[in-house]
């Protein structure tokens, strides 16, 4: 299913539902052993497109963009959160600062685990006070993921407004969290995975959207899985 | 006139190192005493007898353990002379000798008396008395030696507590010949000692507990020897743990220096790994060793260094043992298991069954002058019967004894004593469950 | 690793230490914050059973719980069982009857976390059992190289002091030498307990050839009342022989980094000058033992994970 790794590039790897750096195997955030039949929903091209799109979007609804601060949720959200950042550069001339949450302390399930996750890295270079901070995920389901970025978020200060860039929305809403800004809209059964795989530098972390200043050669892929067998969606997003 | 037949079992008497397969010898004990050993197959008549059928167990002369404390009188709440004579019945052990550090300390004729009437009347095993050495066991004034002989008291001891000064101790050994008796050491010197728990070794280090190093024990046993050889005492090692003590021991035997030694169940199959998980019933005085330890015990009492196995039964309460481990008060029970325990030596070869049998109860009897230890005609009719096959697991909450401080709660063994019979009365018998009064 | 007892470094295997200190990076980030919380341990119960009185390292567990939103509660006892005639297992017995989610335990004797964690259905964290382990210590004191060196595979670490009392020095000789560090020991032979070697360790009686070369020079607290007249003949020569100061420090690497699990001797175990300024990392050691802290009740705190 996935293409081999050009020469040059990073060697292709999961990471969005990757059980090295996601979530641990029994909470089922994993491929299992079950039949998967899987198709690309949104290729390379068609992501950076509606990051564009995304982009504009932004722009058009804020108020200027000097109060932005684009904070990205690991792992997924942060080549997104990346090249928004480079595209809004691009279309105002201004460099938002990008934030890095991990919103796992967070969660509302870790009691209902059989073991922690592993945590992932914050990275908060800016004040949020008074900023509107626009949180950027791959994919949101559940909208439990978003509640505990907000929750986070105002751990660390008072934005001002709060807004949410998701690539793609599943749409099974548990809480009420809407998404301001969505790439494209993929109507899923539950037991269904969607995989945001992108790839990843050689430490592990997402690859570094700027190289050359031309953006990485790939962004990635979306790819929708369906699991014949029963697989257990963990980790509700 | 009560008579009881003892019959179709292995018959062991190693005072006569008689080993008879089952069916080749039969008993009869008769007001008490053996008053026939017919061997060859031949049926001694029933006559009304009362029958004991061995059912192909051993049938040895009942166990002597001449290391156990009692606790009666003071501390009856660890065990007293009925509840320890029972767990004694229970473990094959007719007759036993229990030491001196009672509440009051036995140092006076009056508490051996007690000890004895009380005994008498409360225990199903016959009770020896060792009274202590020094008064209240402070290594300092020797006890009353010929008073305490007089009311029964068979050998002295301070054990529980350490003889440190040499000069006391040499007058102990002296005057100990006048009363014609055995002085059991507790060799330790407690100076090196110091507040070492564990044996001082690897385990000790890796456990972060204080350690008591092997020449805490050797120092004192070359000191005991020598006394031994000065003055022409005999004296008896209490409960030996290290390679080191039995070498010397060795070589004071063929010095032909009168010392005898003693080792226990525990020391003889437990190592200090044993007190990995800080099990407070793993604390014991002196420590369990290291495996060289363990097999220079086991080659000595193969060939006869080590002359007897003995329990040092040693009851605590369990409030006393669920404490931090440097504060446990160091002891385990072993009356009901040590026959348990020791058939594993016989199982591995390092002793055949008459010398098992041999270091559980006649060796006892000659080391404290006692009569048993043999199924002579005329010897008392107390008999031990083994089964070394039977699978059994140990719980010390359905055991004899009032505490339950043993490591080898929950155990399964192969092997046990089946039945007791003490003066030609059936006092214990494990099928039936109940002791019989 | 919920409800998993924590007891000491011999029972972690390496990807159990990985795990805690990649944990344990992560959540030095929350320290930095305005709002040092997060609300992880939110509704669950924290209790420090401290035997022995511990300001650092109760209060070190303490901040970390209230840092995960716990409900920290302390309960310091002054007395060993015997004292306050309440046996290990009536202690354990009363404060399983309280549903704590983890359980801090220090004491002066080795072994009774575990008796307690026999016990006891929360998970039991030893915060120092007599000289037999210190898990948290020796994993703060990892983590602190690994944020110094970049690693610790490869690295040569020196723990100098009284060794036979120690249970920093167990722990760290477990921790280093599974995370492939080379581990020394040293201190006068009075301090050097039977036959360390077997834990994988050289022992030395010369401070300069148990230096030489050593990326981490860690220093042990001397506790005075051992010392006097007893293991040794005084501080005096203590110092003299094995404490630390910028002459002695030059036999280490160059770049070698000064350790201490605190409160130092000044003029002991380290110079003044030691005590206070680069190359040592004390200071460190604290921060990121609030960090690993965190990371140990996040991972384990919870019942019924067992």
């Amino acid at each position: 299913m996935t293409p081999p790794a050009a020469p040059g590039e990073a060697p292709e790897r999961v990471h969005a539902e990757d059980p090295a750096h996601a979530l641990p195997p029994e909470s089922g955030g994993t491929e299992r052993s079950g039949r998967r039949s899987g198709r690309v929903v949104l290729d390379d091209e068609a992501i950076r497109r509606a990051l564009k799109r995304i982009a504009h979007e932004i722009v058009e609804s804020a108020d200027g963009t000097d109060h932005l601060y684009l904070v990205a949720i690991p792992n997924g959200g942060v080549p997104l959160g990346r090249l928004l950042v480079d595209n809004l550069e691009s279309l105002t001339g201004a460099r938002p600062p990008l934030g890095i949450l991990d919103t796992t302390l967070y969660r509302d399930d870790l009691s209902t685990r059989g073991s922690r996750p592993l945590l992932r890295r914050t990275e908060m270079p800016s004040s949020v006070d008074g900023r509107v901070v626009v949180l950027v995920e791959d994919v949101v389901n559940t909208g439990r993921t978003i509640r505990a970025g907000m929750d986070a978020l105002m751990d660390f200060g008072r934005p001002s407004h709060v807004r949410v860039v998701a690539l793609v929305d599943r749409g099974h809403r548990e809480l009420p969290i809407k998404i301001d800004y969505v790439g494209k809209n993929i109507p899923t059964q539950p037991g269904d995975k969607v995989v945001f795989r992108a790839p990843l530098s050689a430490e592990g972390e997402p690859a570094v959207a700027d190289q050359d200043g031309d953006g990485p050669t790939r962004v990635g892929t979306l790819e929708l899985s369906v699991l014949e067998a029963d697989g257990e969606e963990g980790g509700g997003r | 006139m009560s008579r009881l037949i003892v019959r179709n079992g292995r018959l062991l008497d190693p005072s006569q190192d008689l080993d008879l397969e089952a069916g080749q010898a039969e008993l009869l004990i008769e007001d008490g005493r053996i008053a026939t050993l017919a061997t060859g197959g031949d049926a001694i008549p029933t006559d009304g007898a009362e029958v004991v059928d061995a059912e192909g167990a051993w049938i040895a002369p009942g166990l002597i353990d001449v290391h156990t404390h009692l606790r009666e009188p003071g501390q009856e709440y660890k065990e007293d002379l009925a509840s320890g004579g029972t767990a004694a019945v229970a473990g094959g052990f007719t007759q036993v000798a229990c030491m001196a550090n009672t509440d009051p300390v036995n140092d006076d004729p009056s508490v051996t008396k007690y000890i004895l009437d009380r005994a008498e009347k409360e225990s199903p095993a016959k009770v020896r008395v060792i009274a202590a050495a020094t008064r209240g066991l402070r290594g300092e004034v020797m006890t009353e030696m010929m008073a305490l002989r007089e009311a029964g008291a068979v050998a002295f001891s301070d054990d529980g507590a350490v003889i440190m000064d040499s000069g006391v101790m040499r007058r102990v050994l002296e005057y100990s010949k006048m009363a014609d008796a055995p002085v059991i050491v507790h060799a330790e010197d407690c100076t090196l000692r110091g507040g070492g728990v564990v044996n001082e070794g690897p385990v000790a280090t890796r456990l972060g507990l204080p350690g008591n190093p092997a020449a805490a024990e050797e120092i004192m046993v070359a000191r005991d020897v020598r006394l031994a050889s000065l003055t022409g005492a005999h004296v008896h090692v209490a409960h030996v743990s290290t390679a080191g003590a039995v070498h010397m021991i060795r070589k004071a035997r063929e010095a032909g220096i009168r010392v005898t030694a003693e080792v226990t169940p525990h020391h003889l199959t437990l190592t200090d790994e044993a007190t990995m998980g800080f099990d407070t019933n793993t604390r014991v005085a002196p420590p369990l060793r290291s495996r060289t330890d363990v097999d220079a015990l086991r080659a000595a009492l193969a060939d006869g260094v080590i002359d007897v196995i003995a329990t040092d039964h040693a009851p605590h309460a369990s409030h006393e043992k669920e404490v931090e481990f440097t504060e446990a008060p160091p002891g385990m029970i072993g009356l009901e298991t040590a026959v348990a325990v020791c058939l594993e030596l016989v199982r591995e070869g390092t002793l055949s069954p008459l010398e098992l049998v041999r270091r559980l109860s006649t060796e006892g009897a000659r080391i404290l002058g006692l009569e048993g230890g043999s199924l002579r005609e005329g010897a008392p009719g107390d008999v031990a019967l083994i089964d070394p096959g039977r699978e059994w697991t140990y719980d010390p909450a359905q055991g004899f004894s009032k505490s339950r401080n043993s490591p080898w709660s929950g155990e399964t063994f192969t092997g046990r004593v089946k039945a007791t019979i003490v003066d030609g009365r059936l006092v214990y018998d494990f099928d039936r469950g109940v002791l019989i009064r | 690793m919920i409800g998993r007892d924590i007891l000491g470094i011999e029972d972690l295997s390496r990807e159990d230490i990985e795990t805690i200190l990649e944990t344990a990076e992560r959540m030095q980030e929350i320290g930095n914050r305005e709002v040092k919380k997060v609300p992880t341990l939110r509704g669950r119960t924290h209790i420090n059973l401290f035997f022995e009185p511990s300001t650092r390292t109760q209060t070190s567990f303490e901040i970390a719980g209230k840092r995960l939103a716990a409900d920290v509660v302390n309960f310091s006892v002054s007395s060993s069982s015997v004292t306050k005639k309440e046996t290990l297992l009536d202690t354990a017995k009363t404060l399983d009857a309280m549903d704590p989610d983890v359980v801090v335990v220090r004491h002066k004797v080795a072994g009774v976390p575990h008796r307690l964690a026999e016990v006891l259905e929360a998970p039991v964290i030893n915060a120092g059992d007599g000289a037999h382990e210190h898990p948290s210590q020796a994993l703060l004191d990892m983590l602190t190289v690994r944020e110094q060196k970049g690693r610790i595979e490869g690295l040569t670490v020196t723990i100098i002091g009284d060794i036979a009392h120690s249970r920093v020095a167990r722990s760290n000789i477990y921790g280093f030498r599974k995370l492939g560090a080379e581990v020394r020991v040293a201190g006068p032979p009075t301090m050097l307990p039977a036959e360390i070697e077997q834990l994988g360790v050289k022992a030395y009686t010369n401070l300069r050839e148990a230096i030489e070369g050593a990326d981490v020079v860690m220093a042990l607290r001397i506790q005075m009342e051992r010392l006097e007249g007893a293991c040794f003949p005084s501080v005096r020569e203590y110092a003299a022989t094995f404490g630390l100061d910028r002459a002695r420090l030059r036999y280490a690497k160059e770049d070698a980094i000064v350790m201490h699990p605190g409160p130092v001797n000044r003029g002991v175990e380290l110079a003044h000058e030691l005590a206070d300024h680069r190359p040592s990392v004390i200071l460190d050691q604290v921060r990121n033992g609030v960090a690993l802290r965190m990371a140990l009740l996040y991972l384990v705190a919870g019942r019924g994970g067992r």
